[in-house]
């Protein structure tokens, strides 16, 4: 610990502040001593559907429902394994059956459109009206459509998909790949920090590569970045070295990396140095804390949610809890491991709060295991604690797949990846 | 960042709430876990609130109650002294692991008896 207190103790500090909430010292929400255990989720990604389904796990009395309009929710984790040919849509597809029929989870296929925090009730788009006693938003992220000039939502749907929310845009960009000739060049163009899955651009360039190197050999993949440096750097250009050598360029903000202007219609991108034209044009716009979010004015100035990190509550809002990729939750990172371990301890703290007490400590976790190859994968770790200025890894744990790990250790771990989704999936959807 | 006056205002806030509210309103003490076999509802929703957060975060790799259907090993089942051996292993780097080291040194020695505690009672209330 560097600062004083020790580990423990601040626990209790954050533990009574909670009391202290519960107890009404500090205005918190009625609901508290609710007679009624009534929760509605916003969102049944990685973060909401944890938290719906270990509600009613933890304590089957809470009666909860969980706003989704897709029937179909196709994950972002793997779908880059889609682009490089290894897995199929239909891999990365779940429904929320399971939740429905095992754990009875009242699923309601809608949009909200609006939270009324005065009433306890959200507005749904066809006009309905729902009621809870607690509230947990996990709408995931937005993009900023207007952050780059020529750069629009169609402009995304036709031209130049992202592919960060995974379903027809993944199958959009793997179209474009699919219909590009050899010799193509593919521009990813990665947003600054902080956005969803950091890895997430690089280890797409790797199994977009892994795909021409395979089909269209002469091709090329350039990233433009908006950054000097980027998640598990060392070990992506190692690999990029030893499995794609040549067909991977980066270029950092520095090198020209930063996108200024795209041109849909010639299929340009304009930076610093000048003009590139692209085959394929995959544009990762900045982002934001989904929609709902930011209408409810759960959001900060930083376009994401501030929160309290035993709880995952909303500082701005008491009652409503904010978790995923929406929440500003200190060093963890916006991937779907960590908004599931969020939706559990948000979980855990409502079932708690309900029965009058207060939350238990926080246990936070994070890995993100990325794949470079069909049997080349790498990882990075985090275990987090509570500390005075929120939610900080603990120094000595976590990290890197060292650099030199072996070929055993990098097969192992693309074997881990896989096994990891298979498990948190049936975790969350299962 | 914007966030950090408020966690840190939260912060001071919680320590006048600590004055206010005493030690006694405090359940999420470690030694609350130990007498927790007997019932494993009681047991998830009363009684180890610590050994049960901690303990759910392993599922996202080793699956719901850490019942594994991937490569990923199963832990359900398992002794309690099994998962202890095991994971104080992984913390001190005699047992060989691609990620458990990692994750093993994040938790101090009476933590990973907690959940090893948690997984090994599991199992047996489970049958
Ligand atoms: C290419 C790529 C690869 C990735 N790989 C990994 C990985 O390997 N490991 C990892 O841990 N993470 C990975 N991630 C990150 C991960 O996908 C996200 O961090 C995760 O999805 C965040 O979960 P969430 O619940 O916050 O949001 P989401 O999963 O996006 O879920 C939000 C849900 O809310 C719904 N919603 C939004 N607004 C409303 C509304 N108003 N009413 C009702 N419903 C609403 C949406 O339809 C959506 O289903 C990857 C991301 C990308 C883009």
């Amino acid at each position: 610990m560097s600062n004083t207190l020790s580990r423990r103790d601040f626990s209790k500090l954050l533990l009574s502040g909670v009391a202290g909430s519960a107890l009404g010292l500090f205005g918190t929400s009625k609901s508290a001593f609710a007679s009624t255990k009534r929760v509605v989720v916003i969102g049944g990604g990685f973060g909401g559907a944890t938290a719906a389904k270990y509600l009613r796990k933890l304590d089957p009395s809470i009666h909860v429902t969980l706003v989704e309009p897709k029937a179909v929710y196709y994950t972002c984790p793997l779908s880059n394994w889609v682009l490089g040919g290894l897995k199929t849509m239909d891999d990365i597809a779940h429904t929320y059956a399971v939740l429905k029929g095992k754990y009875q989870v009242n699923i309601v296929p809608e949009v909200v459109i609006g939270i009324d925090m005065v009433k306890n009730t959200v507005k749904l788009k066809n006009g309905k009206t729902l009621g809870y006693d607690r509230l947990i938003v996990a709408p995931g992220i937005d993009f900023k459509y207007d952050a780059i000039e020529g750069y629009s939502e169609s402009v995304a749907n036709s031209q130049m998909p992202h592919a960060w929310q995974a379903g027809s845009q993944t199958t959009l960009l793997q179209k474009q790949l699919l219909d590009m000739k050899n010799g193509g060049r593919v521009f990813i163009c990665a947003p600054a920090n902080p956005f969803r899955c950091p890895p997430g651009p690089y280890e797409r360039a790797s199994l977009i590569a892994a795909y021409l190197k395979a089909a269209k050999p002469l091709s090329k993949v350039i990233i433009l970045d908006a950054k000097d440096k980027f998640s598990k750097q060392g070990l992506f250009k190692k690999g990029w070295d030893r499995l794609y050598p040549g067909m991977i360029e980066w270029r950092s903000v520095a090198l020209g990396g930063k996108v200024l202007k795209v041109d849909a219609g010639a299929m340009t991108i304009t930076t610093e140095l000048g003009v590139e034209k692209g085959d394929v044009i995959n544009l990762i716009p900045p982002q934001r804390a989904g929609k709902i979010a930011v209408d409810a004015a759960l959001t900060d100035a930083t376009g994401w949610c501030p929160i309290n990190p035993v709880s995952f509550e909303s500082t701005l809002h008491p009652g409503i809890h904010v978790i995923g990729d929406a929440s500003l939750a200190g060093a963890m990172p916006k991937s779907g491991f960590a908004a599931s371990s969020q939706g559990k301890v948000a979980a855990a703290a409502i079932v708690r709060l309900f029965q009058g007490k207060v939350p238990a400590a926080p246990s936070l976790v994070n890995t993100c295991y990325s794949l470079l190859a069909a049997d080349y994968g790498v990882s990075v770790a985090g275990v987090y604690k509570l500390a005075v200025d929120g939610i900080v890894e603990i120094k000595g744990a976590g990290g890197l797949t060292p650099l030199d790990a072996d070929d055993n250790q990098l097969r192992q771990e693309a074997m881990f990846a896989q096994g990891w989704y298979q498990n948190i999936s049936q975790d969350i959807w299962g | 960042m914007a966030v950090k006056p408020e966690i840190r205002l939260t912060a001071s806030a919680l320590i006048f709430a600590v004055i206010a509210a005493g030690s006694s309103a405090l359940p999420g003490d470690c030694r609350a876990s130990s007498n927790s076999a007997k019932n494993a509802t009681a047991r998830q929703s009363e009684s180890s609130p610590r050994g049960q957060i901690l303990a759910l975060s392993c599922a996202s790799c080793h699956g719901t109650d850490g019942k594994s259907s991937s490569v990923i090993p199963t832990i359900n089942g398992r002794s309690v002294e099994y998962i202890e051996t095991a994971l104080k292993g992984y913390k001190s780097g005699d047992r060989p692991s691609t990620v458990m080291a990692r994750h093993a040194k994040g938790y101090t020695d009476e933590e990973l008896r907690l959940i090893s505690e948690y997984f090994g009672t599991l199992s047996t209330t489970n049958k």
